[in-house]
């Protein structure tokens, strides 16, 4: 595809359904009612010149380039303000507004460098493109005669674009974009007349409080705002339309080429998720996919302490498959097993759980959704039907109240979290519940209505709080649960116990009683109201628990099955929902159908010719016990750092370095690979041909922008095992996996690559009922008929705060940085985050004589680390919080056995800790604990 | 091993203390069924040698529950 340059109608679409006719240059055309006549023109085909205006944003007025004449009206009003009327008719060419529109220009250009063949935007200008529409042709005033600001500095801080002053137009175009898209008003015009510049608040950007989602530099009409890779490289000349691979919002990008390096990524104003936004990692932090740590050819040691010895792929494929057969010979068939990767398209992790069930012979096949969002699989599906968030992205348009619980939109999922903060400015409730102040507690232009902050891990005591003020003060949605759910009565009678009360659950949770009982009223009766959930809900101990908990909650309010409500996970990784979809959990079948289901069984038998174990197989908690005791002996890895992202590092390193035979398949040599015995090279996502899917149930596809880098895709190295293994297994194209995933799954039964390639994205479930996808679920019935109200007990954690270990940590994520940070780590993100620190409330620094920027110990009774402290009142008193993105600072040494009672989800958000001022002498012993020897 | 019990045993008496709100058949029943849809079948026979060996650290609901899924001899 050459460069693709989507169209700008201007301003924004308006929604609506009366509709206005005008006449625009004699071409009648009929509009929404409030539609500028700037869009009426170009949906009209006539592009009305324009500087100011773009149709992500709001309309200014300010540049007087797209004046039009309207029948009937003095003057010449700018198009970009003026509403259609009916029966309108406007004139967008005419000897006066030609005239006008050159005066405009030459004052533009009598201030603005004419560097254009030299410049970095050659081509790419729309300053440029509108000289030359008005037809300009001469500079009366001269060129930077006079006063003037081409000698204005370039600020090059930002790591990633350049800001040149002296070809600031001042549109406001970007300042707008940091306010009305990004919602972070991080850019303002200082100053009045011919002094106004745009502003980093006064600072470099770097030192602003800008987030470097680039809405800025894509809003720029000139190149002012650049990317430095344009400006080393040139302007791209094709474009790829594919998907990103960090968050689970799964934004849309064109990948733009200069043949076939890749310049830069630019969010696709038709991505369904995004919509044209983006965040720092997706639009920039690229970088690591042509990292020189990328390794590039397979691998094979005999042992763990010996050197790696670069081997063919032959050779490498070989050795697996020969070793697990062995292996499976002297320990059976059930001895091994295999991890997929929610960073892998679907088609990749489709392959690799058909290999384990298929090709092993047993369903010991497990995925990284296990460490985060399995208990939302096992909640949503206990109360709804099926394990996925009800809503589309777009549906939080509608909310009029917003639950954020556990999560932390604006650092996790930043482009989501823009969306979100646009309702929140125009008037929607917010409710936090979390124990730490994040960002939308309070930020520029939002205000929580209620910060609820709890104790960690008493997340299910809060829910039945709310929903005991709900149940006894009469504001259930009686016709609602009459129509729709089941098991309400025993529920309700259970939920309205005294013991479920805010004010009998004030000391559990450390909020009082009437803040709980504003907050339920609130979500009750606010108008629609819309949950969004993160790990802080899951990856406690009653994290199941807590989802169906939820789940109650918005069925007895009746906010299920429209547009603006719902129960919406908010998954980590790019394609969370489609790794569990593929059929990745020990006792699922694709399309979460229990293994124990025979007929079930029977299609993927007949279709693969081989049986299937009916009973589940080994989670990966569990695959670690019996490493340990010595009846699982061999595990296949994709993408998947599991030393380093699982808990309790010690008992990980201790089964890894168990077994007889590990095989990773990465990009890099990660913490897992001091295991392995076999290195599989992977493909990072600009090699990858497939499809991801979003934590809005959307499945985007992911395009090759180039070829596989290891001359292999993944889904082929899975395939040559299995068949090394005597299993047949062969694919020409990928698109053929997809077509046996729509074949066997009903939800997928109407997706193949044609339809995406059509259509764009669909949302499933994609079959006959609804061809082109289902943006909300449960509209009429839920997926398993009625929705089933569940009790919900709560039951404390066993991981107390003693007198030993007195403080609780609880991790996440910070906005630059990536999971176990493999991707942004080999970024230039780490300018923003270099290292893992953790934050502690001024109270519990003091009584510990610790100072901002201090190393400390953190220890729990499994392990000892040690990092920088960061005194913040963010956090409540008694409570630590610590990222998990460096290996080097191992918060997993830290974190316990302790999991999730349903799903084996760790307990990463409640570990009892001590934190103590680092001496000299304990500092090498922490760093000795931090990063323990490979085998040791 | 984790926490000074088997996996199997700290497992299941995590399992069993989530449904102690319920009556006691209903209790046995929902954590046999769980256990039967979500462990895999190495697990289940630990836990049953477990409590053939006096059942020691054992939640008597769990232990209860498993019996349910004891094969027949």
């Amino acid at each position: 595809m050459s460069l693709l340059k989507e169209p700008d109608f201007g301003t924004p679409e308006r929604a609506g359904a009366a509709t206005v006719d005008v006449e625009i240059d004699g071409i009648d055309v009929r509009v929404p009612e409030g539609t500028s006549v700037m869009r009426a023109a170009a949906l009209a085909g006539v592009e009305v010149p324009k500087l100011c205006a773009t149709d992500s944003l709001e309309a200014f007025g300010s540049c007087r380039l797209c004046l039009v004449e309207v029948a009937g009206m003095k003057g010449t009003p700018a198009s970009c303000t003026t509403p259609v009327r009916s029966g309108m008719t406007v004139r967008t060419q005419t000897p006066k507004l030609a005239k006008l529109r050159r005066g405009v220009m030459e004052l533009y250009i009598s201030d603005h460098p004419l560097d254009c063949l030299t410049c970095s935007a050659n081509g790419d200008c729309e300053l440029q493109d509108m000289s030359g529409v008005v037809g300009l042709r001469e500079v009366r005033y001269g060129v930077g005669e006079g006063e003037n600001h081409l000698d204005a500095p370039t600020d090059s801080s930002n790591p990633y674009f350049d800001f040149d002053a002296s070809k600031c137009i001042v549109c406001s175009r970007c300042v707008r974009a940091c306010d009305e898209v990004q919602g972070t008003f991080a850019l303002t015009i200082d100053g009045r007349g011919f002094d106004s510049k745009v502003s980093a608040g006064g600072n470099l950007f770097m030192d602003s409080e800008c987030v470097s989602c680039g809405a800025c530099v894509q809003a720029c009409p000139t190149a002012t705002l650049e990317e430095k890779t344009v400006v080393d490289l040139g302007m791209p000349n094709r474009s790829v339309i594919t998907t990103c691979a960090y968050c689970g919002v799964g934004c849309s990008f064109k990948a733009e080429l200069r043949g076939d390096e890749l310049v830069r990524m630019v969010p696709y104003k038709d991505g369904g998720a995004n919509e044209g936004h983006s965040c720092v990692k997706g639009r920039f932090a690229f970088g690591y996919a042509t990292h020189p740590d990328r390794q590039m050819k397979p691998l094979v040691r005999e042992k763990i302490t010996d050197e790696w010895r670069e081997v063919s792929w032959a050779e490498a494929i070989g050795t697996v498959a020969t070793t697990l057969r062995d292996i499976q010979e002297r320990h059976g068939a059930t001895s091994i097993g295999g991890i997929t990767s929610s960073r892998c398209t679907n088609e990749e992790v489709y392959v690799v759980q058909k290999m384990v069930r298929a090709a092993f012979g047993n369903n010991n096949v497990d995925t990284c959704a296990r460490v985060c969002h399995s208990p939302t699989g096992y909640g949503l599906k206990q109360t709804f039907g099926t394990s996925a968030g009800t809503q589309d992205f777009k549906s939080v348009d509608k909310s009029d109240v917003i639950i954020v619980i556990g999560a932390n939109p604006t650092d996790a999922h930043p482009v989501f979290a823009s969306r979100m903060k646009r309702r929140l400015r125009q008037g929607a409730k917010l409710i936090v519940l979390d124990p730490r102040k994040i960002d939308l507690v309070r930020s520029p232009h939002i205000e929580a209505e209620f910060h609820l902050p709890l104790a960690p891990g008493t997340n299910v005591a809060m829910i039945n709080s709310f929903s005991h003020v709900i149940v006894t003060e009469g504001l259930v949605d009686d016709e609602f649960i009459a129509e729709r759910c089941e098991d309400f009565d025993e529920w309700a009678s259970f939920i309205a116990l005294p013991e479920n009360s805010p004010e009998a659950l004030a000391e559990i949770t450390g909020v009082p009683a009437e803040d709980v009982r504003a907050a339920a009223r609130l979500y009750a009766t606010g108008g629609n109201a819309a949950i969004y959930y993160g790990l802080g809900v899951t990856e406690p101990s009653q994290g199941s628990t807590m989802v169906m908990g939820m789940a109650n909650l918005a069925m007895a309010t009746g906010n299920i099955g429209r547009d603006g409500v719902g129960v919406n996970p908010l998954r980590g990784q790019n394609n969370v929902q489609g790794s569990c979809d593929m059929g990745s959990f020990p006792h699922e079948l694709p399309g979460y159908r229990h293994v124990a289901d025979e007929s079930v069984r029977d299609i993927y038998q007949e279709l693969w010719g081989t049986p299937i174990l009916p009973e589940p197989g080994l989670r990966i908690p569990n695959m670690f016990d019996a490493a340990i005791d010595g009846t699982f002996r061999a595990l296949y890895v994709q993408g998947e750092d599991i030393a380093q992202s699982d808990p309790n590092t010690k008992h990980v390193f201790a089964a890894l370095a168990a077994l007889e035979l590990v095989v990773v398949q990465d990009l890099f040599l990660n913490e897992t690979s001091k295991f392995a015995h076999v290195f599989l090279p992977g493909t990072s996502f600009l090699e990858k041909d497939g499809t991801f899917t979003n934590a809005e149930r959307r499945i985007n596809r992911v395009r090759p922008v180039m070829k596989p880098k290891t001359g292999k895709h993944e889904w082929e190295i899975v395939a040559d095992i299995a068949q090394a293994m005597g299993y047949p297994m062969h694919y020409d194209t990928t698109s053929q996996i997809m077509d046996e995933i729509a074949l066997t799954t009903p939800t997928f039964s109407g997706v193949s690559f044609e339809l995406l390639d059509r259509v764009g994205s669909v949302q499933w479930p994609c079959n006959d009922a609804a061809p082109l996808g289902t943006p909300i679920m449960h509209e009429e019935e839920f997926v398993r008929g009625k929705g089933r109200f569940m009790p919900t007990n709560y039951v404390p954690t066993k991981e107390r705060s003693t007198r030993k270990y007195p403080l609780i940590l609880t991790t996440g994520r910070i906005l630059s940085q990536y999971n176990v940070g493999a991707q942004t780590r080999r970024t230039a993100n780490v300018v923003w985050h270099p290292e893992d620190t953790l934050e502690i409330h001024p109270h519990d620094a003091e009584v510990r004589g610790i100072n901002d920027g201090d190393r400390v110990t953190l220890g729990s009774r499994v392990g000892q680390t040690s990092l920088h402290a960061r005194i913040s009142d963010r956090m409540p008193v008694g409570v630590v919080y610590t990222t998990f993105h460096h290996p080097v600072t191992g918060a997993n040494v830290v974190t316990t056995e302790h999991s999730d009672w349903a799903t084996n989800c760790p307990e990463y958000k409640v570990t009892a800790v001590q934190v103590g001022l680092l001496s000299a002498q304990t500092e090498a012993r922490a760093s000795q604990a931090a990063v323990p020897v490979a085998g040791s | 091993m984790s926490g000074g019990l088997p996996p199997h045993v700290r497992l299941a008496n995590e399992i069993a203390i989530q449904f102690t709100h319920l009556s006691r058949a209903d209790a046995e029943s929902r954590i046999a069924k769980h256990l039967h849809d979500f462990w895999e079948p190495r697990m289940v026979r630990a836990l049953l040698a477990h409590i053939d060996t006096g059942g020691a650290d054992l939640d008597p609901l769990a232990a209860a529950a498993a019996e349910q899924l004891r094969q027949p001899a």
